[in-house]
C-alpha cells in the first residue's frame, strides 16, 4: 500500500491564501468507507497575515502526533513548528494512512507513515512559496531563499509567507523535490516541547466528553450484561416519570435514557427493568474459554485454521537430531484497555445529515458504520475528532459512536452519549487470550539448531476489517519469528474464534508473541547453563541493532554485577514497528507480590522526530506493560465480564512506578514506531526476572501472587 | 431550589437535585469541564477538586455536601498557565493524552500547600490516588520536585491562589 500515487494539487483557499493538498487515490471500495469527498483535503492553509494551519491526520491519544506530524512539515517549510496552529483533520480520503490503509491511527505507525509525505508537503509548499517571490522580484529562485516565514530575495527583498500564498497558490505544483539532508535538520531530531501541552494544564484541552452542542442532551445507556445479548423488552415507566428525564429509546446495543443532564440520565437508567435475550455469551467462561483454546491445538474444529507464518530450513528434523529438546506453554489472558477517559461520543442526527463528534482512533470506521447504522450516506455522515482521553487500540471500535447516533436520531436531538467506567470495563473488545507451545533442540554446546513455534488465538481483524478466516493475521503474528539466528525454524498460528469479541490492544500480538518468545529464549539460556544475555548475545550477531541495543540497556542496568540481596533482574528483546529494543528490569518480592524498582529500556527507533516523545513513550509503554503483568485481568463468568472499576481491575499507580532510565540510540535510519512496542517487554523481562529471583518459571500472566505460587 | 457554593472565588448556586454529584454540577450545570469522570468512584482521581483546601474527589461528593464551601477546581490555577505547578508540568512536559492531568495537578496543589518539601514518600502518598494510564508518572514526580524547589526559594509564593 505504501506503493500508492501521491499527487499533488493546488487550490486557491476561500479567495486569500493558499492551500496545499496532497490527494491520495483512493479504491472505490475505500472511497465509500472513507466517504466525504467534498471535504477539501488539505495539509497547510496560509492566510495573508502569515498565520499558518497545519492539519494534523492523526488522533492525538497521548502519543504526540499533534506536534511530531506538524514538525515534519514544518522543517521544510523552514517555519518554527511553535508557530503553527495545529487543527486534527476531519475524515477524508485525503488522510488516510498509507500503512493502514484507512484513515485510522494505530500500529504506531503515524510517524512511519507520514515521514515522506509530510515533509514532501512542506518542501512543496516553500518552493511554491520562493517560486512566487522570484517571479514578483523578477529574479532566479535560486537566489531566494525561504526562512522563518518569508522569502529573501537577493537585494534583501522580503515577502511573508503569507503576503506570496495568494500567488504561490497558481503555480504548478513541482513535481521534483530535494528533502533536506538530515545534518541540515533545525527541528527534526530536537527536543520540542508538546503543543497540546499548555492546554492540558489549565482544563482548557477538549475532549469528547467535554463536546456540549447547542440543544444537547445526555444519555446513559444500560447494555446486556453479556456481550452480544439483545432487548427483548423493556418496562420504563419508572425512568420516564423521573426528573429531567426527556425520552427512554432502544438500541442496537441496548436502553438508553436521555435526559438534561448526565446524572439524571444515569439515575434513571438505574431504575430500567429490562429483559434480555442474551444469546450464545451467556455459556462463556474464561476458563472454558482457555481449555477450547488449549485443545484446539492438539485438535481443531472445522472453524479453526492453521496457518504457517514461517519457515527456515528442516525444524522437525533439526528437533529430532538434537542433542535435547525444550518444550514450554504459555498462556496470556484476557485484557481490558481502560482508557482515563471513558468511553463517549456525540451525534446530532438532524436534516438527512449525522455529526459526530468525539474522540476516535479510525475515523473511517465511524463514518462508514454511523452511515450503514442509520441508513445514511457515508458523505452525509462528518465526523470531528476531538482530543482522546488514551486509546489504546479501544477507540479503533466505532461501538459507542453507532449508539450516540442511533439515540439522537430516535430523539432528534444532539446527544452525549458517556459510558460509566463500569460500562467501559464490560463492554470493552478485549485484548484475546493466547496459548503458546515452543519447541526447541540444543546441540550438546546449548545452541539452538532448531526451533517451532505455535500460537492458538483470535483474530480481531477478522471482525474489524473482514479479514478472510483462511487468510493470515498480520496482527496476530507480529514478533512470532524472533531475531535470533536459528538455522532451523517453523513457525505456525492458529486462529480460533473463542467466542467473546476481541480488539486491539498497545502492541496487539507482539505483546503475546514477545512473552512466549522471550521467556523461553531465557529458559534455553538457562538450559544451557549460561548467563541469558551472553547467550542471546552469541545468537544476534547478524542483528547489529538489536545487539546494540541489548550491550547498551545490560550496561546501564549493572548486567553482571550482582543485584542488591534480594533483588534479581530479568531482559528481553524485541524488533517491532521498525524499532529495536531492548529493556532489563530488576524486581524483589514481598508476601508474594512482586515489586519492580528499575526498568532499563534502549531504544533504536532511527531518525527520532520529538526525541523527549520517543522518550515519553517509552516511559509510558512499561506503565501500560506493568500494569497487565503485574495484575491486570478481565475473567468471564456466565458471560459476564467479573470485573468493573479500578477496585477489580487494578492498573499501575504512582507508588508502583518504578524508576526509569531511558537510552535512546541517534541514527539516520527510516523512522520506526514506538508508541506501543516497548509494552510487549515488560512481561517477559518481568518473567525472566521472578526465575532468577525465585527459580520459579511462570508461564501464565499476570504475574500475580497466585500465578507465582502456582508455577 | 437552589444550593449555593464559593466555585473559583465566585458565589455560584445550582439547581441540581441535591444529591447529585458536585463533579457533575461543576461539568453540566455550571460548564467548567477541566475536572474529569474517570471512575466515579473515588478510585483514579480524575476528579480531584479542592474542598476547602483539601483535594477531594468530586464524583463522591453531592451538591448538598458543599453547600456554603469553597470549591476550587483546576481552572483556577491560572487560565495563563503561570501556577507554578502549570509552569513545571509544561518544563517537564509531563502530559500525554492529558486527560487525569487536571486531577493530578490539583492533588499537587494539594500537596504543595502544606509541604514546600515533600519526599518521594509523600508524593507517593499524596499522589496514588490519581491514576494515569499513559504512565507519566515518572515526570509528575519529577515536575511536583521542581515547583516544591521554586516554592522553596520564593518563599512559598504561587503555591495557591
Amino acid at each position: 500500500m505504501t506503493s500508492r500515487r501521491n499527487f499533488l494539487k493546488s487550490t486557491a483557499a476561500l479567495g486569500a491564501g493558499m492551500v496545499l493538498g496532497l490527494y491520495v487515490p483512493l479504491s472505490r471500495a475505500e472511497a465509500k468507507l472513507a466517504g466525504a469527498e467534498h471535504v477539501s483535503n488539505v495539509w497547510l492553509r496560509i492566510a495573508e497575515d502569515n498565520s499558518m494551519t497545519v492539519v494534523c491526520a492523526r488522533s492525538e491519544m497521548g502519543q504526540g502526533v499533534y506536534t511530531a506530524l506538524p514538525m515534519l512539515l514544518a522543517e521544510e517549510l523552514n517555519v518554527d513548528v511553535r508557530s503553527l496552529k495545529v487543527e486534527i483533520a476531519p475524515a477524508a480520503p485525503a488522510y488516510i494512512n498509507a500503512l493502514l490503509g484507512a484513515q485510522c491511527t494505530g500500529g504506531s505507525s503515524s510517524v512511519r507513515d507520514a515521514w515522506v509525505t509530510l515533509r514532501t508537503g512542506g518542501a512543496q509548499a516553500r518552493m511554491m512559496l520562493v517560486a512566487a517571490a522570484a517571479q514578483r522580484w523578477q529574479v532566479d529562485a535560486a537566489q531566494c531563499r525561504a526562512e522563518n516565514g518569508k522569502v529573501v530575495g537577493p537585494a534583501g527583498q522580503s515577502a511573508s509567507y503569507g503576503q506570496l500564498a495568494q500567488a504561490a497558490s497558481q503555480l504548478p505544483v513541482p513535481a521534483a523535490v530535494a528533502l533536506k539532508d538530515a545534518r541540515d535538520y533545525t527541528q527534526i531530531g530536537k527536543p520540542t516541547k508538546r503543543l497540546d501541552t499548555p492546554a492540558k494544564v489549565n482544563g482548557s484541552a477538549r475532549f469528547g466528553i467535554d463536546v456540549t452542542l447547542p440543544g444537547m442532551v445526555y444519555a446513559s445507556l444500560e447494555q446486556c450484561p453479556v456481550i452480544g445479548g439483545k432487548v427483548r423488552g423493556f418496562d420504563a415507566a419508572a425512568a420516564k416519570a423521573m426528573p429531567g428525564v426527556i425520552d427512554v429509546v432502544q438500541v442496537r446495543d441496548g436502553v438508553a435514557v436521555v435526559a438534561t443532564s448526565y446524572w439524571r440520565a444515569f439515575k434513571a437508567r438505574q431504575t430500567l427493568k429490562i429483559d434480555w435475550d442474551e444469546g450464545p455469551g451467556a455459556a462463556l467462561s474464561d476458563k472454558t474459554m482457555m481449555e477450547a483454546i488449549i485443545g484446539t491445538a492438539a485438535n481443531m474444529t472445522p472453524n479453526d485454521v492453521r496457518i504457517n507464518i514461517a519457515s527456515t530450513g528442516d525444524a522437525a528434523m533439526a528437533l529430532q537430531g538434537a542433542a535435547r529438546t525444550l518444550t514450554a506453554e504459555y498462556r496470556s489472558p484476557l485484557l481490558a484497555h481502560a482508557t482515563m477517559e471513558p468511553q463517549n461520543f456525540t451525534a446530532d442526527v438532524a436534516n438527512g445529515k449525522c455529526r459526530m463528534i468525539g474522540p476516535t482512533q479510525y475515523q473511517a470506521g465511524v463514518v462508514g458504520d454511523v452511515a450503514a447504522a442509520l441508513g445514511f450516506k457515508p458523505e452525509d455522515v462528518s465526523v470531528e475528532t476531538t482530543f482522546l482521553g488514551g486509546g489504546f487500540g479501544r477507540r479503533v471500535e466505532s461501538d459507542v459512536a453507532v449508539q450516540a447516533a442511533q439515540i439522537s436520531q430516535a430523539v432528534g436531538k444532539p446527544v452525549k452519549l458517556v459510558w460509566t467506567r463500569e460500562d467501559d470495563t464490560r463492554h470493552d473488545f478485549y485484548r484475546p487470550q493466547a496459548y503458546h507451545r515452543l519447541a526447541a533442540g540444543l546441540d550438546a554446546a546449548g545452541t539452538p539448531v532448531g526451533a517451532t513455534f505455535e500460537v492458538t488465538s483470535q483474530s480481531p481483524t477478522q471482525r474489524l476489517f473482514g479479514l478472510p478466516k483462511d487468510k493470515m493475521d498480520p496482527y496476530m503474528v507480529e514478533g512470532a519469528v524472533v531475531s535470533y539466528d536459528i538455522p532451523h525454524s517453523r513457525q505456525d498460528v492458529i486462529s480460533h474464534d473463542a467466542g467473546l469479541r476481541v480488539g486491539y490492544w498497545r502492541s496487539v500480538s507482539n505483546a503475546l508473541n514477545a512473552f512466549a518468545n522471550e521467556s523461553f529464549f531465557d529458559e534455553l539460556a538457562h538450559a544451557a547453563g549460561k548467563d541469558p544475555y551472553i547467550y542471546r548475545q552469541a545468537l544476534l550477531s547478524k542483528q547489529p541493532r538489536l545487539a546494540r541495543v541489548m550491550g547498551l540497556a545490560a550496561q546501564k542496568a549493572n548486567w553482571g554485577k550482582p543485584p542488591a540481596k534480594g533483588r534479581a533482574r530479568g531482559i528481553a528483546v524485541l524488533e517491532a514497528y521498525g524499532s529495536y529494543l531492548a529493556q532489563v528490569v530488576e524486581i524483589s518480592r514481598r508476601d508474594g507480590e512482586i515489586t519492580v524498582h528499575h526498568v532499563v529500556v534502549a531504544a533504536d527507533v532511527g531518525q527520532m522526530i520529538n526525541p523527549d516523545t520517543v522518550e515519553a513513550q517509552v516511559q509510558s509503554s512499561i506503565a501500560y506493560g506493568l500494569s497487565a503483568a503485574l495484575g491486570s485481568e478481565i475473567t468471564l463468568e456466565n458471560g459476564r465480564v467479573q470485573q468493573a472499576n479500578f477496585d477489580s481491575y487494578p492498573v499501575l499507580r504512582m507508588s508502583q512506578m518504578p524508576k526509569v532510565d531511558v537510552i535512546i540510540v541517534k541514527n539516520v535510519e527510516t523512522p520506526g514506531g514506538i508508541g506501543e512496542p516497548v509494552t510487549a517487554l515488560v512481561g517477559p523481562a518481568v518473567a525472566n526476572a521472578i526465575f532468577a529471583l525465585t527459580g520459579k518459571r511462570v508461564r501464565r500472566m499476570p504475574f500475580s501472587a497466585d500465578n507465582i505460587a502456582a508455577a | 431550589m437552589s444550593i449555593s457554593f464559593n466555585l473559583n472565588g465566585k458565589q455560584v448556586s445550582a439547581t441540581a437535585e441535591a444529591d447529585t454529584p458536585l463533579l457533575w454540577v461543576i461539568r453540566d450545570e455550571l460548564g467548567l469541564s477541566g475536572t474529569k469522570f474517570g471512575c466515579g468512584a473515588g478510585l483514579c482521581g480524575a476528579c480531584t477538586v479542592h474542598l476547602d483546601g483539601a483535594a477531594t474527589r468530586s464524583c463522591l461528593l453531592k451538591l448538598s455536601d458543599v453547600a456554603g464551601k469553597k470549591v476550587a477546581t483546576i481552572e483556577s490555577l491560572s487560565h495563563d498557565n503561570s501556577h507554578v505547578l502549570q509552569r513545571a508540568w509544561i518544563a517537564h512536559d509531563v502530559p500525554q493524552c492529558g486527560y487525569c492531568q487536571s486531577g493530578q495537578l490539583m492533588s499537587a496543589a494539594a500537596l504543595l500547600s502544606t509541604n514546600h518539601n515533600p519526599s518521594d514518600a509523600d508524593i507517593d502518598n499524596a499522589m496514588s490516588g490519581n491514576i494515569c494510564r499513559c504512565g507519566t508518572y515518572v515526570r509528575i514526580r519529577a515536575a511536583i520536585h521542581s515547583a516544591a524547589t521554586e516554592l522553596r526559594r520564593n518563599g512559598g509564593k504561587g503555591a495557591s491562589k
